[in-house]
């Protein structure tokens, strides 16, 4: 590929194996720093339930299941191991389901959400961002535009709250929780369901997609103008172009560099889910998933989604700086 | 020079860079002719409205400026009067332009052949690619550019490359009229010297008019065959070079060729003693009346037969001994 060498892509790699070592050892430690987590879940239950029976036995059954007696550099080793294998272990909060499975369910309903949501919202933005900036824009388009972009100023929550009292409450046109209609089995190929996964997630991506799409166009907005007073974009006007030869040859391609790297990273992310969006809509995704774990300090659970997530972001970091030198031809790896 | 039909008639052209407190005049109604092949230097220091005059030829000017009147007629057609789809048309085909950044000039995302075939598939129509492809490593060659360039990418190329690079996209569709917005600043003197040869060069294969524009006296005394001198947004004289050198008229003139080093002597630096029209308040024109208030443009007497000159004999560009603190 032009631009890349094999000594970068090597140096490259290494870099994110450094790094997802390092996150993962970041993990493993912190939990241990908050105490012991056997004991704090039955100190939980009991303050819940008032008692249970033979808590002592329970908390030395529950530390050895989980291998907490052993020393501290064996457990490390075999939670190392455990990750590189994706084996998380089971549940603390919904033992004996396994991390894995929990994970597993919620993880294609986010991704399926935010990549629809987040690709829309990029898109929209980038290409309203662009028309602000273009002077050929009609008049109507530059009114209405800032106008569509003010709902950035609302918090998403804030804005999926309004949406389900107008929509569900009000005009009753979607459902109002959940990812798919109670009752129906989840199969990709049935249309009942297919329609209900698309009718529970119209609202949590529309609430995504206002809130965030002017972000995007406030960033092509201000790259547009940027390029604008460049010299090469003077020069493509004395050329005689076509004017949408200039806005997409000359204009817009230069001005996208930076959004692109902005929607991988952001792609990267995803896995993680907005907890807020999946909470207020009830959302089957691994932000509430995340959001259960935390509240129920179910560790291996976080450690799961938080690991996942961690791997996610490096890799979209990875993809980027290796396809960037295809976007912008004067980033190049070669040594000098 | 061949024959005495004017390629391009400037009349009155006037331009304006709007402030928050009205206009600046940044071209005073400047008039001038470029004759079919010859080439006409346009110079005078930074500020003085060289490079908005040639911006506004092409109807380039972006805001906060504005052509606010005149013609620029090209083969008897007024090109600030045109619609967009004709400009855009004799853009290039007929006028084109090598620009004064030419370091920035190109697109950095493109490949520089992508940028040549670029004009000539807009203003040709389609071609095919193999007939292109000689076509454009022909001008890549007449400019002394190798045939790999055409893949390479603006970054990728040195200084001197680029303006060649600028030459041979200037020339691909043999406009009759080619604007140099200080072609050779950017570059080194010996580099400058090789550019400025292959732009004459290529120049008078093609028969087209070039307007050169610059502030190096020494280069344009080589390169041109008539020169005006612009001051403050006026042209104060305009001559056939050997003229000009011979029988500098205008105070700014002089200063300019006495500005030229010379290996003979060791000269002191004479700054210009010549205040800018207006007595210091500027060419500043307060808003809402701009047109009742616009400045004539400066008259000119004929010194000798196409040797015209400003009067500088004349209260506003008087040539003050006073000192500018108390001005």
């Amino acid at each position: 590929m032009r631009g890349l060498t094999w000594g970068y892509v090597a140096r490259r790699l290494g870099m994110y194996v450094f790094t997802l070592w390092l996150s993962a050892t970041i993990m493993f430690f912190i939990p241990r720093l908050s105490g012991d987590p056997v004991e704090g879940m039955v100190a939980r239950i009991t303050m819940q339930s008032g008692h249970v029976a033979g808590g002592e036995e329970l908390i030395a059954a529950w530390r050895e299941r989980f291998g907490l007696d052993d020393p501290l550099f064996v457990q490390y080793l075999t939670y190392l191991r455990n990750m590189l294998t994706f084996d998380f272990g089971y549940s603390l909060a919904n033992f004996p389901t396994e991390v894995n499975s929990l994970i597993g369910r919620a993880v294609p309903w986010t991704l399926g959400l935010l990549t629809v949501a987040t690709v829309l919202s990029f898109v929209l933005g980038t290409v309203i961002g662009a028309l602000l900036a273009w002077r050929r824009t009609p008049r109507l388009l530059r009114v209405l535009m800032p106008l569509s972009l003010t709902f950035t100023a609302i918090p998403f929550y804030i804005l999926g709250i309004l949406l389900i009292y107008l929509f569900v409450f009000t005009l009753r046109l979607f459902p109002v929780s959940g990812g798919y209609r109670s009752g129906l089995t989840p199969d990709a190929f049935d249309p009942a369901f297919v329609n209900s996964v698309i009718q529970h997630g119209t609202l949590p991506a529309l609430s995504i997609v206002v809130a965030s799409m002017g972000v995007w166009a406030l960033g092509m907005r201000g790259m547009m103008i940027t390029v604008e007073g460049e010299d090469y974009l003077t020069l493509a006007n004395a050329k005689g172009l076509r004017p949408g030869r200039i806005l997409f040859q000359y204009q817009i391609r230069n001005a996208m560099l930076p959004q692109v790297t902005a929607l991988v990273l952001g792609l990267g992310g995803l896995v993680g889910g907005t907890v807020l969006v999946e909470y207020l809509f009830g959302y089957p995704g691994t932000g509430a998933l995340l959001y259960q774990a935390i509240t129920n300090a179910d560790f291996t659970l976080i450690q799961g989604i938080v690991f996942i997530l961690i791997l996610t972001t490096v890799t979209a970091v990875l993809i980027i700086d290796l396809v960037y030198p295809l976007l912008d031809p004067r980033i190049t790896y070669e040594r000098r | 020079m061949t024959g005495d039909q004017n390629v391009l008639r400037v009349r009155d052209l006037r331009v304006h860079y709007g402030t928050g407190r009205g206009d600046i005049i940044a071209v005073n109604g400047v008039s001038f002719d470029v004759r079919a092949g010859e080439t006409l230097g346009l110079v005078g220091e930074s500020g003085s409205g060289k490079s908005t005059t040639a911006m506004a030829l092409l109807r380039l000017v972006s805001p906060p400026g504005r052509i606010v009147g005149g013609t620029v007629m090209l083969h008897g057609e007024d090109l600030l009067a045109a619609d967009e789809r004709t400009l855009r048309r004799r853009r290039w085909s007929e006028v084109s332009l090598i620009p004064q950044g030419s370091m920035n000039s190109l697109n950095p995302v493109l490949r520089v052949g992508d940028q040549i075939v670029d004009v000539i598939r807009t203003h040709e129509g389609r071609a095919r690619g193999a007939a292109l492809t000689e076509r454009v490593t022909g001008l890549l060659e007449t400019v002394g550019l190798p045939p790999r360039v055409m893949r390479l990418y603006p970054h990728e190329l040195s200084g001197g490359m680029k303006q060649r690079a600028c030459i041979a996209m200037a020339i691909a569709l043999s406009p009759s009229l080619i604007i140099a917005d200080e072609p050779t600043s950017a570059l080194d003197v010996v580099v400058q010297r090789v550019v400025a040869r292959t732009l004459m060069e290529v120049k008078d294969r093609l028969n087209s008019s070039m307007i050169l524009i610059g502030h190096d006296m020494a280069l344009q005394a080589h390169l041109v065959d008539r020169i005006a001198v612009m001051y403050a947004g006026n042209i104060v004289e305009i001559g056939p070079v050997a003229e000009i050198f011979r029988d500098p008229r205008h105070p700014y003139t002089r200063h300019l060729i006495a500005s030229v080093p010379s290996i003979h002597r060791r000269k002191p630096i004479v700054p210009s003693e010549l205040r800018f029209p207006d007595h210091g308040r500027g060419t500043l024109l307060s808003r809402g009346r701009q047109m009742s208030s616009r400045r004539r443009p400066v008259d000119l007497y004929e010194v000798s037969p196409g040797h015209f000159a400003a009067r500088a004999d004349d209260e506003t560009w008087a040539v003050t001994e006073e000192d500018p603190t108390h001005a």
